[in-house]
């Protein structure tokens, strides 16, 4: 399998980097290639953002039934975090215990393995978040 | 004003296991076990945590005390021996996870435990570089492991988690190093063949031939050429493959207990590998004071050390350490968890298919 | 705007049991639904003039792609080359498959068509399926960071329950209503009936929700045959109209979403099909909602007008989505009970609206159904579809 697919979306996955209207001034994370709010007046207009990965807990969910990629860590847990800067993201929560979890807290950006395209495939690595 | 360290940051993994629970599984004496080596519990990565992340997050540690632009950073060096790729390298990662990319050199580096240290060594010898052709302001090396030792093995009861990121700079530095030198043989005392899964090791020959030989030639080496004594220095680290070794060293040495406490960190965490001997001078820098003086040897199988004289410059005072994790704050928050976990995390549970 | 050039019915209906089908491939399937569905308008196969296939993912589940083709063909249809087309919108494929041949026939290209919606998905494992199903959802920003789709609709679940009061008792209803509705189907996946306590100690999926709250991976087929009003009228003694048909779209990532107690894909589907029809929520008599997992249910009665929001899973509890209560709700099991083959969901639905409107549901008969209303969700709800029945 082609690495191309995860490659390109690196510096996203890696650094959180979204973008700003030029516009109007919201934030999105993933970035947009143009703004929903302000359409074509926000073309050529996106600048680049990077999110600082700070957020707290909207919701969340304790998964058993993990994707293949991640069966070998189930029971895993996952979030949709609303991040400080704008926008919200989905990630998974680690080092710390479903009974830890709640809506509101506070959480950071970690840099973690997101999985592998096999054993002998490439690795991918990008995001996840730890409660503050 | 000397070219050193200008800020570092540490990373150790969450959770913990200990040697009375690696004992029981195997029929053996854990706790008499970890009493001999000197270690209490070891860190244990998560699932999803290797190499490259535990970079990432001592390098991006180090940028957040530095409040640097990463783009000033021209060269990045991760030496390990657990890099998750055999082909492919570690510090590319680290480069664009710290948005250091594209403009910069990189690579990898092994020497067993002394490939952070070789790095560092490295990236004194670019950002020293009169050449004008070779315009490199800052370096990054970067130590870290994932370290595994076999099941039953006693290297199960060492081999830990952890690594450190120094950037090395001639401006605002913090620890200037004064002197580097190096003392390298070849050793056989602990391998692992291309393919192979565990490392292997010579037991008792990892002792007098190898590690101490190598450390105290080093350490000597650099003492002499500067005209020092064991008692000039605050501070003393010297590689840990366990807690007992290194304070034997110190002995031979003639260094105090009191000298190489701060930066000791074996007995909490185990052996991290690349990044042993530079946590524990993380760690020191996290308590010294400006002026203070630090020996610092490295040893890695194979063998060989790198040795540093360091001091700490005014720099140290408004330095902002609060803005990433103490050594001792990291050591200190650790999850223990059982042997199951343990074999869990570190993928040694196959799975169907697998 | 929002009015359909001429009117549309329904024909005939025809559907596969749906469940565990070992001795039966994909085109079989197909074939049985169809066949039953022609053999029900009692028409000659010369005169379909088109076919629409509601498929997600053959591609995934059998490594077979142009699956409109390997219907036609199989079905006998490719004699008069008549157009083949397969749609796809995750498990709202069966749904908008209906909505193009409705355009189709009422744009007056067609007189008749047969839409159909099939999937074959015991051909591989459950986690395996559970993997393709997973594509439904936004694979690159949620599905790589470990979001399954019954993760995602565990944190809709969690939201609903923290902001309205919704209970895990509730949810629980959902499912113990559609298993007795399905035990009343003989085409349903499950027809045994269930208490709460099962839901409850049913091993978890993603929490809250465990496996009981979630539809079961089945294989089946189902079928319809539509035609303009007038010439149905001839044909048919008892001829369905479709007299309202709304789609909407939301954001392929759940985490995009303002709202995550609502699908707002749903609300505009709604919207437009009520307008279309000319009538409310308050004139449906019987109602076939997506029910992928319970919490759906109740977001999906709420979106759809029938109960305010925040007050679906009281409704539950009540009765109200009960058989005779004030909106009977998936009277065929939903589904949770009839099963999920997820292209053909969203023809059984209509199917059992059908029924319903033509007083031939047996035992589950909503006496007196005049307007039906079938809600199909793709996914988490990036697409949403609504159609209303009515009987001429």
């Amino acid at each position: 399998m082609s690495g191309a697919r995860y490659w390109r979306h690196q510096d996203q996955r890696y650094n959180m980097a979204g973008n700003e209207c030029g516009v109007c001034g919201s934030r999105f994370f993933p970035g947009k290639t143009m703004c929903p709010n302000c359409h074509r007046r926000s073309v050529g207009k996106m600048k680049k953002f990077y999110f600082n990965g700070n957020g707290k807990i909207i919701t969340y969910t304790i998964i058993h039934e993990g994707s293949l990629q991640y069966r070998n860590q189930v029971p895993y847990l996952l979030a949709i975090i609303e991040l400080e800067e704008g926008d919200k993201v989905l990630g998974q929560i680690v080092d710390c215990e479903a009974s830890d979890l709640a809506m509101g807290k506070k959480v950071e950006m970690v840099f973690r393995k997101l999985g592998e395209q096999g054993k002998s495939g490439t690795i991918q690595y990008g995001y996840k978040f730890i409660l503050k | 004003m000397r070219s050193g360290i200008v800020s570092y940051g540490a990373y150790v993994p969450k959770y913990r296991i200990l040697p009375k629970e690696i004992g029981r599984v195997w029929g053996q004496d854990g706790e008499a076990m970890g009493k001999a080596l000197n270690i209490s519990a070891k860190s244990v990565p998560g699932l999803d945590e290797d190499t490259a992340t535990i970079s990432v997050m001592a390098a991006r540690r180090a940028l957040a005390r530095s409040g640097m632009d990463p783009s000033l950073i021209g060269a990045i060096y991760v030496g390990s021996e657990s890099h998750p790729y055999a082909v492919k390298p570690t510090a590319t990662i680290v480069s664009e996870a710290i948005r250091a990319a594209p403009y910069l050199t990189a690579s990898d580096l092994e020497f067993a435990c002394k490939a952070g240290t070789a790095g560092m060594q490295a990236c004194l010898g670019l950002i020293n570089s009169p050449d004008e052709n070779i315009p490199i302001q800052y370096a990054l090396a970067i130590g870290a492991d994932t370290s595994q030792g076999a099941p039953g093995n006693a290297l199960e009861y060492s081999a830990s988690a952890g690594g450190v990121a120094f950037i090395i700079g001639r401006e605002k530095v913090i620890a200037s190093i004064d002197l580097t030198m190096s003392y390298t043989t070849d050793t056989p005392d602990f391998w692992r063949r291309e393919g192979m899964k565990y490392p292997s090791h010579a037991e008792r020959f990892t002792g007098k031939p190898a590690y101490f030989k190598h450390i105290q030639n080093c350490a000597g080496m650099i003492m002499k050429r500067m005209g020092t004594e064991p008692k000039d220095y605050d501070h003393a680290v010297f590689h840990q493959p366990n807690g007992k070794f290194p304070i034997v060293v110190a002995k031979k040495l003639g260094f105090t207990d009191e000298q190489i406490k701060d930066g000791l960190i074996c007995p909490y965490i185990g052996n991290t590998y690349s990044g042993s001997m530079m946590i524990g001078l993380a760690a020191i820098l996290d308590v010294a004071s400006p002026g203070d003086r630090v020996l610092a040897v490295s040893y890695g199988s194979g063998a060989g050390s790198d040795g540093f004289d360091i001091t700490i410059t005014d720099e140290m005072k408004t330095f902002p350490k609060d803005k990433a994790p103490l050594v001792n704050e990291m050591i200190s928050g650790g999850k223990v968890i059982d042997y199951a976990i343990y074999m869990k995390l570190r993928e040694k549970i196959k799975l169907e298919g697998e | 705007m929002g009015r359909l050039a001429r009117d549309v019915a329904i024909i005939g209906v025809g559907q596969t049991k749906f469940g565990e089908h070992w001795d039966l491939s994909f085109r079989e399937l197909g074939i049985q639904a169809g066949a039953n569905a022609i053999l029900d308008a009692g028409i000659d196969s010369g005169k379909i003039e088109g076919l629409y296939i509601g498929n997600m993912s053959a591609g995934l589940f059998m490594d077979q792609e142009h699956i409109a083709s390997m219907i036609a063909e199989e079905v006998g249809l490719t004699k008069t080359n008549i157009p083949a087309t397969r749609v796809e919108a995750a498990d709202a494929s069966g749904a908008l498959a209906l909505r193009q041949a409705v355009f189709d026939v009422a744009s007056g290209s067609s007189d008749i068509v047969v839409v159909g919606g099939a999937e074959k998905m015991l051909d591989v494992v459950s986690d395996v399926a559970s993997e393709y199903m997973n594509a439904t959802g936004d694979n690159t920003w949620e599905g790589l960071f470990g979001a399954t789709i019954p993760g995602l609709y565990a944190m809709m679940a969690r939201m609903h329950m923290n902001r309205f009061g919704t209970t895990r008792e509730q949810l629980a209803l959902v499912s113990v209503k559609n298993h007795k509705n399905g035990s009343m189907n003989p085409l349903a996946h499950f027809q045994n009936q269930i208490t709460v306590q099962n839901v409850l100690r049913a091993p978890p999926v993603a929490e809250p929700l465990g496996q009981l709250d979630c539809a079961p991976v089945s294989d089946g087929a189902a079928a319809l045959v539509l035609c303009d009003l007038r010439t149905a009228r001839d044909l048919c003694p008892d001829p369905i109209r479709i007299s309202g048909t709304g789609q909407g779209s939301d954001t392929l990532s759940l985490s995009n979403r303002s709202d995550l107690t609502t699908l707002g894909a749903s609300r505009q589907a709604a919207k437009a099909a009520y307008e279309m029809a000319g009538i409310g929520p308050g004139d449906i008599d019987v109602a076939e909602v997506h029910d992928s997992f319970t919490i759906g249910e109740i977001i999906a009665i709420e979106d759809l007008g029938f109960f305010p929001k925040g007050k679906g899973g009281l409704a539950v509890e009540d009765g109200s989505t009960a058989m005779g209560g004030q909106i009977p709700i998936n009277t065929s099991g939903g589904l949770k009970a009839r099963g999920h083959p997820l292209g053909a969901t969203g023809i059984a639905q209509i199917n059992e609206l059908v029924l319903q409107l033509r007083g031939k549901a047996g035992e589950r008969q909503i006496k007196g159904a005049t307007r039906g209303l079938a809600h199909s969700v793709g996914g988490t709800g990036g697409t949403a579809l609504v159609h209303i029945l009515e009987v001429v």
